[in-house]
C-alpha cells in the first residue's frame, strides 16, 4: 500500500528561464519592504549557528527588529563552531577549471540527483560572495606565502575549491558571524535570548507568529511574538544517540513545527561520515569526527586477508588493500562520503576490519609524511592529530589512525520553497534544519556554504517578499494561541517529571540509537525498517510510562531538557524509518539493500522516485501523509554516479 | 588494562547566592579512554536511578572547540593536562594519582570569579564575555558590501598570527586561573587578532578603548602578569597578546590609532 496522499500541490516557487539568471531575476522581482516599515517588523530567529547567526545579524543590518535565540549560554558556541575542514566556493583561484557550473554540477551529482536545480545553482553562485564577506570580517583563512587565499580538496570534486582556517574553519566562520551579531546587539537591533530552548511554534490565522520557550537557567516558560519566524536549529543526527554532533544538538524545534503543520522533507536522508574515531565503549557520549580533509593526504586501507590481526606496521605493502583506490581509481580516497562509508562497512563485514572491535579501517599518513615532511602535515592537520591522540592515546604521526563511519549530518529537514519558507506561511527554515540543497548526500564543505548563503544572502532578500505581501494583524502574547501552546508545553514538562518510572532518559536514547543505527543506518532493508517502526513505537509507549526524570521545572535541569528532546527523537525516528521504507530505491546516503548492483553500488529508480517526499503530520494516532514534489531536471541529465 | 575507582569531591550549590559545599561520591569501573565528563555522566545515571539530583554541569561539542565545558579539577582550570579542555581530558591522566582509602581522589569545582555567578553546581554565567565582544570585537562590515577577497593580500605570517589569537574558544579558564580574576587574555586575544590584519583598522582605537572599558565595567580584575592564564589556556593563547592590548589601549587613549 502506498501512503501517498492525494496530490496536495507543493509549490516550490522555483523560478523558470535560464538557470544562471534565475536568482538575479528573482531578486529583481521580489517585493521590497521600505526602511520605515522594516523598523516596525519583528523577526524571531531561532538558532545562532552559521545560518541563524548570519540571518539575525543581516536582518538587523537591514533594519528589522530581531529576537535571537539559542540553547547555549552564548551564540558563539552553536554547533557550527565544531566544523573542521572547510567551506567550498567556486572562486577558481587555483585555475584548475572550477566554475559556478562545476560546483553546481558536483553538488547535484553528489546529492545523487535528488535536489532542485534552481536551489543548488543559487548556492553555487552565492559561494564566492561568502568568501568575500568572511574575509572582510577578518576571518583568518589559510593563505599562501604570496598573501592569497589557500585551498584544499574535498570528496566528490576533482578541483581544489575548499577554503579553510586550519582545522577550525567552522569556529572561525562562526566567530566572524558572531561578531556581526554582537555588533547588532550593541546597536540595539538584536535582542539576544541565550540559554533558551524553543519548545513550540505559535500559529495564528494560519501564520507563524511566535514561539514558546523555556529559559534554561530559571526554568520559566516564556512567550515571544513576531511577524515572522526563522528557524535555523541545525540537524538531527543525535537521533542516533552516538553521532559527531554536539550533545545539545536536537530535533525539538523542527519536530514541534512539523506537528504544527510544517511538512518534513526526506527525513530518512542522513549522512554517515566515513572518518570518525571508532566507538571504544558503552560509556561513550559522542563520536569524534576526523575531518574529510584528511583524505587529501591520508590513504585508507585494511589488511588484504580477512582476520589478519597483525599490527599495521607488520603488514607489508603487498598484503594491504587500499580498497578505495582499488575500487575507484579516478577519485580514490576522495570518493563522496556515502560511498566511502559503505565500503568501510563492507570491509568490516568481510572480516577485514581492524582494531579491538573489528569495526575500523586505517587512515594512514606514512606516505604523505615521507613525501612532504612531518612539518607540512602538522601545519595542515596539527589540531586534528592532537585531538586524535588526546582521545585514543595513539600518535597518528607514527601509526595509522583507526577510523569508522558515524552519523554526522541530516540532508532531510523541514520542507521549504525557493524563498526558504515552509508550508506554514511566515515560518522560514535555514541551514541544516531545512532539506533544500543536498539531495540524498551532502558533499564535504558544503554545509557551511549553505548555512551562510541562506543566512547572509537568501533570507534577507526573500523574507521581505513575504512581509510585503501578507496581511498581519497585530498579535500579542496574550492571544489564545499563545496560551494554548504554553499550556501544552507546560503539560508535557509536568508529565515528564510526573511519570517517575524506572528507566533513565539516557537509557531510552541509547536504546533508540541502537535501533536507528542497526536498521535505519548505512544499510536499510524493508523488513528491518518494518521492525524498527514497531520497536520505536513500543519504546515510545514505554517512555511515557516508565521514564525517570529528576528535579523540577523551575531551575537549570539538564535531565529535563534531555527528556523533552528524547521524547521528540522517539517520534522523529519513526518518521525516518517510514520515509526510508517508502523510498524503494537506493540513492546517496539512503541505501536500500533490495536495490543494488552485484558490486554493491546504489541503484536509483528515477521513474518512481525523482521527487522529494514531504510528510504531513495528521495527528498523534494516525500515520502521517506522504506528499511528493516532483524534481525536474532541465539542465543536467541524472546519470549513474560513477567515481571509478 | 584494569579499571579504576574514584572518590570524587564535587561542588554542589543549588543556585546563585545559596551556600554550597563539596560532597563526596564514588564511581567504579572507570576505563582509560573515558573522558571526565563521561565519568560525570556515569555518576549522574547512578544518582538519577537513586532518585537524587544529578550534578549540574554544562558541555556541548565535547571535542574542545565550543568552550562550553570548564571545571576546576584538583585546583587547576581544565585539569592536569596542558592545552586540553575538560571535555577532552581522559581518565588515563589520573592513573597513579593521589588516593584516599584505596580510591583515586579528584576534586571538581566550578570557575570561581566575581563576574561569573554560579547558576547551579558546576555551571556559571559567563555572559560578561559576550558583552565584551559586543563592545567592539568585530569588523564593521554589512553583508553584501565586501570586495573581492583576493584583492586583499595578507602575508602568511600575519594570517597565521591572527589565527593564533583567533583560536580562543571563550571558555574563561583564563579568568578562573587568574588570582585577580582578570579577563585580559580573552579580551587581548580578540584585540590582537585584528592588529595582525588590515581589516577593521579604521576602528582599531575605538575597539581597544571600548573593549577594555567593558572588561573593567564587568568587574574583572587587573592583570599583574602572573601568567596563570596562559598556563591553563587549552588553545595555548600567548600572554604576549596582553602586551599588544596594553599598547593598543595606550595609543587609543593618546588619541592615536
Ligand atoms: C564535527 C563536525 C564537523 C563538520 N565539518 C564541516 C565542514 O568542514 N564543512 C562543512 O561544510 N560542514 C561541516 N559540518 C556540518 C556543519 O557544521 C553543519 O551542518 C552546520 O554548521 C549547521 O549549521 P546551522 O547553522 O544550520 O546549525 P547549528 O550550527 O547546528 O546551530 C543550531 C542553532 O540552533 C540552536 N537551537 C537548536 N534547537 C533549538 C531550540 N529548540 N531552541 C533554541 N535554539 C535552538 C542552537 O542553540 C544553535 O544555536 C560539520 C559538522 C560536524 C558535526
Ligand atoms: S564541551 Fe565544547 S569545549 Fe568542551
Amino acid at each position: 500500500m502506498s501512503l501517498d496522499a492525494p496530490n496536495r500541490a507543493l509549490d516550490a516557487r522555483s523560478p523558470s528561464g535560464p538557470l544562471d539568471s534565475r536568482w538575479t531575476r528573482h531578486l529583481e522581482q521580489v517585493s521590497l519592504v521600505s526602511p520605515a516599515n522594516k523598523r516596525k517588523r519583528t523577526v524571531i530567529v531561532v538558532g545562532t549557528g552559521l545560518a541563524g547567526g548570519a540571518a539575525a545579524a543581516t536582518l538587523a543590518e537591514l533594519g528589522y527588529n530581531v529576537l535571537s535565540f539559542c540553547i547555549q549560554d552564548s551564540p558563539r558556541r552553536a554547533h557550527s563552531v565544531a566544523a573542521q575542514g572547510g567551506i567550498n566556493a567556486a572562486k577558481n583561484y587555483q585555475n584548475d577549471g572550477d566554475s559556478v557550473w562545476r560546483l553546481f554540477y558536483d553538488t547535484i551529482k553528489g546529492g545523487d540527483f535528488r535536489s532542485r536545480e534552481s536551489n543548488v545553482h543559487r548556492l553555487a553562485e552565492l559561494s564566492a560572495n561568502i568568501i568575500d564577506q568572511c574575509v572582510a570580517q577578518g576571518v583568518p583563512f589559510a593563505r599562501e606565502y604570496g598573501g592569497t587565499l589557500a585551498n584544499r580538496s574535498f570528496g566528490g570534486a576533482q578541483v581544489s575549491r575548499t577554503f579553510y582556517a586550519r582545522g577550525q574553519t567552522g569556529q572561525q566562520l562562526l566567530l566572524g558571524c558572531y561578531g556581526s551579531l554582537m555588533r547588532q546587539v550593541d546597536a540595539g537591533r538584536v535582542k539576544l535570548m541565550a540559554h533558551r530552548e524553543m519548545l513550540d511554534l505559535v500559529v495564528v490565522d494560519g501564520k507563524a507568529r511566535g514561539i514558546v520557550c523555556r529559559d534554561l537557567v530559571t526554568g520559566q516558560i516564556e512567550r515571544y511574538a513576531g511577524d515572522a519566524v526563522v528557524l535555523a536549529t541545525g540537524g538531527y543526527s543525535t537521533v542516533f544517540y552516538l553521532s559527531t554532533n554536539a550533545v545539545n544538538s536536537n530535533a525539538t524545534a523542527v519536530l514541534r513545527c512539523f506537528k504544527r503543520g510544517a511538512f518534513f522533507a526526506n527525513p530518512s536522508f542522513t549522512q554517515i561520515h566515513p572518518t570518525c574515531i571508532p566507538q571504544a565503549g558503552d560509556y561513550q557520549s559522542k563520536l569524534t569526527l576526523m575531518s574529510e580533509s584528511l583524505r587529501n593526504d591520508g590513504r585508507v586501507w585494511v589488511p588484504a586477508r580477512p582476520g589478519d590481526k597483525r599490527p599495521p606496521h607488520e603488514i607489508p605493502e603487498a598484503e594491504r588493500d587500499y580498497y578505495l583506490e582499488r575500487i575507484y581509481p579516478s577519485f580514490g580516497n576522495l570518493v563522496p562520503r556515502d560511498i566511502a562509508s559503505r565500503q568501510a562497512l563492507y570491509m568490516a563485514q568481510e572480516g577485514k576490519g581492524v582494531g579491538a572491535t573489528g569495526y575500523a579501517t586505517y587512515l594512514d599518513f606514512a606516505e604523505a609524511i615521507a613525501r612532504q615532511g612531518e612539518n607540512v602535515i602538522r601545519d595542515r592537520y596539527g589540531n586534528l592529530f592532537s585531538m586524535y591522540e588526546e582521545i585514543t592515546g595513539d600518535d597518528p604521526y607514527h601509526a595509522p589512525m583507526r577510523i569508522y563511519p558515524a552519523p554526522h549530518y541530516t540532508m532531510g529537514g523541514l520542507w521549504v520553497d525557493y524563498n526558504l519558507m515552509s508550508t506554514i506561511p511566515g515560518l522560514h527554515v535555514l541551514g541544516e534544519a531545512n532539506f533544500s540543497d543536498h539531495g540524498a548526500n551532502r558533499l564535504g564543505a558544503s554545509a557551511l556554504m549553505q548555512g551562510l548563503a541562506d543566512g547572509y544572502f537568501v533570507i534577507p532578500n526573500t523574507i521581505g517578499h513575504y512581509l510585503a505581501n501578507v496581511r498581519l494583524d497585530p498579535v500579542s502574547t496574550d492571544h489564545p494561541a499563545f496560551a494554548a501552546a504554553e499550556a501544552e508545553v507546560s503539560g508535557r514538562l509536568a508529565k515528564l517529571l510526573g511519570t517517575n518510572g524506572k528507566r533513565t532518559v539516557r537509557d531510552f536514547h541509547w536504546a533508540l540509537g541502537r535501533i536507528m543505527w542497526e536498521k535505519v543506518g548505512m544499510s536499510r532493508g524493508a523488513s528491518g525498517l518494518e521492525t524498527a517502526i514497531r520497536e520505536i513505537q513500543a519504546l515510545r509507549a514505554e517512555f511515557w510510562e516508565n521514564v525517570k526524570v529528576t528535579g523540577s521545572t523551575g531551575n537549570f535541569n539538564k535531565d529535563l531538557e534531555m527528556a523533552g528532546r528524547v521524547a521528540d527523537y522517539l517520534e522523529l525516528g519513526e518518521l525516518m524509518a517510514r520515509d526510508a521504507l517508502e523510498r524503494r530505491e537506493s540513492c546517496g546516503g539512503h541505501f536500500r539493500e533490495e536495490y543494488q548492483t552485484p558490486e554493491g553500488e546504489a541503484v536509483r529508480d528515477d521513474a518512481g522516485f525523482t521527487h522529494v517526499a514531504a510528510w504531513e503530520h495528521l495527528g498523534d494516532t494516525v500515520a502521517p501523509a506522504r506528499h511528493q514534489e516532483a524534481l525536474d531536471f532541465e539542465f543536467v541529465t541524472p546519470s549513474t554516479r560513477s567515481y571509478k | 588494562m584494569s579499571t579504576m575507582s574514584f572518590s570524587l569531591r564535587i561542588w554542589r550549590q543549588d543556585g546563585p547566592n545559596l551556600p554550597g559545599a563539596l560532597q563526596r561520591y564514588t564511581v567504579h569501573g572507570v576505563t582509560d579512554d573515558m573522558s571526565i565528563l563521561e565519568l560525570l555522566d556515569r555518576l549522574n545515571e547512578d544518582l538519577i536511578a537513586q532518585g537524587q539530583d544529578p550534578v549540574a554541569f554544562d558541555s556541548d561539542c565535547r571535542e574542545g572547540i565550543c568552550g562550553t565545558c570548564g571545571l576546576v579539577i584538583n585546583g587547576v582550570a581544565h585539569g592536569p593536562k596542558s592545552q586540553c579542555t575538560t571535555c577532552e581530558l581522559r581518565m588515563r591522566e589520573f592513573r597513579g594519582g593521589r588516593t584516599v582509602d584505596g580510591l583515586l581522589e579528584i576534586t571538581v569545582e566550578p570557575w570561581r570569579a566575581g563576574p561569573f555567578p554560579i547558576i547551579k553546581d558546576l555551571v556559571v554565567d559567563r555572559t560578561a564575555f559576550d558583552r565584551i565582544i559586543a563592545a567592539g570585537g568585530y569588523v564593521t562590515v554589512n553583508a553584501g558590501s565586501a570586495g573581492e577577497a583576493n584583492d586583499l593580500k595578507i602575508a602568511k605570517p600575519d594570517a597565521d598570527a591572527a589565527m593564533d589569537a583567533a583560536s580562543c574558544i571563550g571558555c574563561a579558564a583564563c579568568v578562573a586561573a587568574c588570582p585577580n580574576a582578570s579577563a585580559s587574555l580573552f579580551t587581548a586575544a580578540k584585540i590582537a587578532q585584528f592588529t595582525h590584519l588590515p581589516q577593521g583598522a579604521p576602528e582599531r582605537a575605538r575597539r581597544a578603548l571600548r573593549m577594555v572599558e567593558q572588561m573593567d565595567a564587568e568587574g574583572f580584575g587587573d592583570c599583574s602578569n602572573h601568567g596563570e592564564c596562559e598556563a591553563v589556556c587549552p588553545k595555548g593563547i600567548s600572554i604576549s597578546n596582553i602586551a599588544v592590548m596594553r599598547r593598543e589601549f595606550a595609543k587609543a587613549l593618546l588619541g592615536g590609532g
